[in-house]
């Protein structure tokens, strides 16, 4: 399962982006945010607590099931009286949640967390990212792991000299992707992919904004 | 005459080289101290490319320094600051003033530096860039477009033969030389021994390996080395050595081994030259190589 991973940010940082608004609703969500910890429904009574602490109205919380889904306008709807009393929303979701949230409502939107990344859910926790959409995939040379993504530099002709006992040089607790790639294509006995020189990248396969539209047609399954 | 250094590279002389470190600011004064002292004494000059991440003058401005001064010149370059346009514009610029050496990096990360904030680029790595010398030189850009004058350049790379693993970065060497690396300065080596091994494994490729010569300065430098640089293994002896100098005179016993070393690596012909690098002690590399014999 794919999950966006989050933080939240610092009281101060909050405090300050709702400067000169008193009457706060606070939004969470009942999916990633819930598994980080971040925005479910703990956390947003702690920071309905936290922020009545610090001289704001709250008037009012929710929990959306899934914030970055288009019908979140229909769990919104049922609270629109609590909605329309508060200046501003703060939202307790990944910024999809934020945006999708925003262009819902007329009152603006203040962001609570910080979205680190997209992730893979390894286990109770343990968050890991393994793909960032560059729209050019190697896994077919490198045994199914993406240095792209899971190599610090996004090195894809074979390891950089600040790797150590197959850890990365940025993080002990991080490994060397290059180093597990080497290992499993070698189980494979396929190492002639690694030697492969591999051209510089195509930055720009889709270009920033990533926008597509894909014609659905019916089809009978 | 215009590919100097190659040309000393392929004489079958013992090649010295040692390196630059730019400073942080615009006084150039220890710089160029440091060029003089050296340029007379070594077959090159490197200059370092904001070395471990660290934001200093550009290795470009040192190395026209060390062209002004009549040395021979080794441009550091790292894929870590520059994309493809940014890396081939200073190619450019550097054949136009005569700079002929280049040394391809991937470059430090990032968050081990001094602006821990910055964006890593590594639009290219250290394979692309070699290969895109090559490229360059056929007349063409990377984007495939004609070059209205071109260059020619004698380019190296580096390689950690204490490496753990090894066997990743020995395929990485083996990329680098195939997309056109002529020699290697190697990460510091302090064993002899396993460096006679990798070397036993390089000798079969049409490079030339200069064995990077860190100097030692005190019995907790080396502790220090051995704990945070990836690749570097100074083996108890060497640390017990340090540690046995009266006190004020370590600087004293790390010339005596660096010297050492470059001897023994001479005199059996274990690679084709050194490379050596006294971060931040520059001053004393005539010292180290006295006592070599060179």
């Amino acid at each position: 399962m794919i999950r966006s991973i989050t933080k939240q940010k610092g009281t101060e940082e909050i405090v300050a982006l709702l400067e000169g608004i008193e009457r706060v609703f606070i939004v969470g969500c009942g999916t990633c945010v819930t598994m980080c910890r971040t925005g479910g429904a703990p956390e947003v009574e702690e920071m309905s607590q936290r922020l009545t602490g610090v001289g704001k109205f709250i008037t009012g919380t929710m929990m959306i099931p899934v914030a970055c889904d288009e019908i979140s306008h229909e769990a919104l709807s049922e609270h629109d009286e609590a909605i329309n009393q508060a200046e501003a929303a703060l939202i307790m979701t990944c910024a999809f949640g934020v945006q999708t949230i925003g262009r819902q409502l007329q009152i603006p939107v203040i962001p609570a967390l910080d979205t680190l990344f997209i992730a893979k859910e390894r286990g109770v926790g343990l968050f890991e990212e393994i793909c960032t959409q560059c729209g050019d995939c190697v896994l077919g040379d490198t045994g199914g792991l993406c240095p792209v993504t899971s190599c610090h530099k996004g090195l894809v002709n074979g390891p950089c000299g600040g790797t150590n006992n197959g850890k990365c040089e940025i993080d002990p607790d991080k490994d060397c992707v290059w180093t597990l790639i080497y290992d499993r294509l070698k189980a494979q006995g396929k190492l002639d992919r690694m030697r492969r020189y591999q051209p510089p990248r195509n930055n720009q396969v889709s270009p920033m904004p990533g926008k597509i539209f894909i014609p659905i047609e019916e089809r009978s399954e | 005459m215009d590919l100097r250094f190659r040309e000393i590279l392929q004489s079958g002389k013992f090649v010295v080289t040692s390196e630059i470190g730019p400073p942080k600011g615009t006084n150039l004064e220890k710089m160029i101290h440091h060029i003089d002292l050296l340029k007379e004494k070594v077959d090159a000059l490197n200059v370092t490319d904001h070395q471990s991440s660290v934001m200093r003058y550009p290795s470009i401005g040192g190395v026209l320094c060390i062209k002004e001064q009549g040395g021979e010149p080794i441009l550091q370059m790292t894929c870590r600051d520059r994309n493809r346009l940014a890396l081939q514009a200073e190619l450019l610029f550097a054949y136009s003033r005569g700079i002929r050496n280049i040394l391809c990096l991937t470059g430090d990360a990032v968050p081990v530096g001094d602006h821990k904030e910055a964006k890593g680029v590594f639009d290219l790595d250290s394979c692309q860039l070699l290969q895109g010398i090559r490229m360059m030189e056929t007349g063409k850009d990377l984007g495939g477009n004609d070059l209205d004058g071109g260059v020619e350049f004698c380019a190296g790379a580096i390689v950690t033969p204490e490496a753990n693993p090894l066997e990743p970065q020995l395929v990485k060497f083996e990329k680098k030389i195939e997309a056109g690396a002529e020699f290697f300065q190697t990460q510091a080596v302090y064993d002899l021994d396993k460096f006679r091994h990798f070397m036993e494994y390089a000798s079969r490729f049409e490079v030339k390996i200069l064995a990077g010569i860190i100097l030692l300065t005190s019995a907790r430098m080396a502790q220090y080395m051995n704990k945070n640089v990836p690749g570097v293994f100074v083996p108890q002896g060497l640390i017990d050595e340090m540690a046995s100098a009266p006190k004020g005179e370590a600087i004293k016993k790390g010339i005596e081994i660096a010297g050492r070393m470059i001897r023994t690596v001479r005199e059996e012909g274990i690679c084709q030259g050194v490379h050596v690098m006294a971060i931040g002690r520059e001053e004393v590399v005539p010292e180290i190589l006295a006592e070599s014999g060179l």
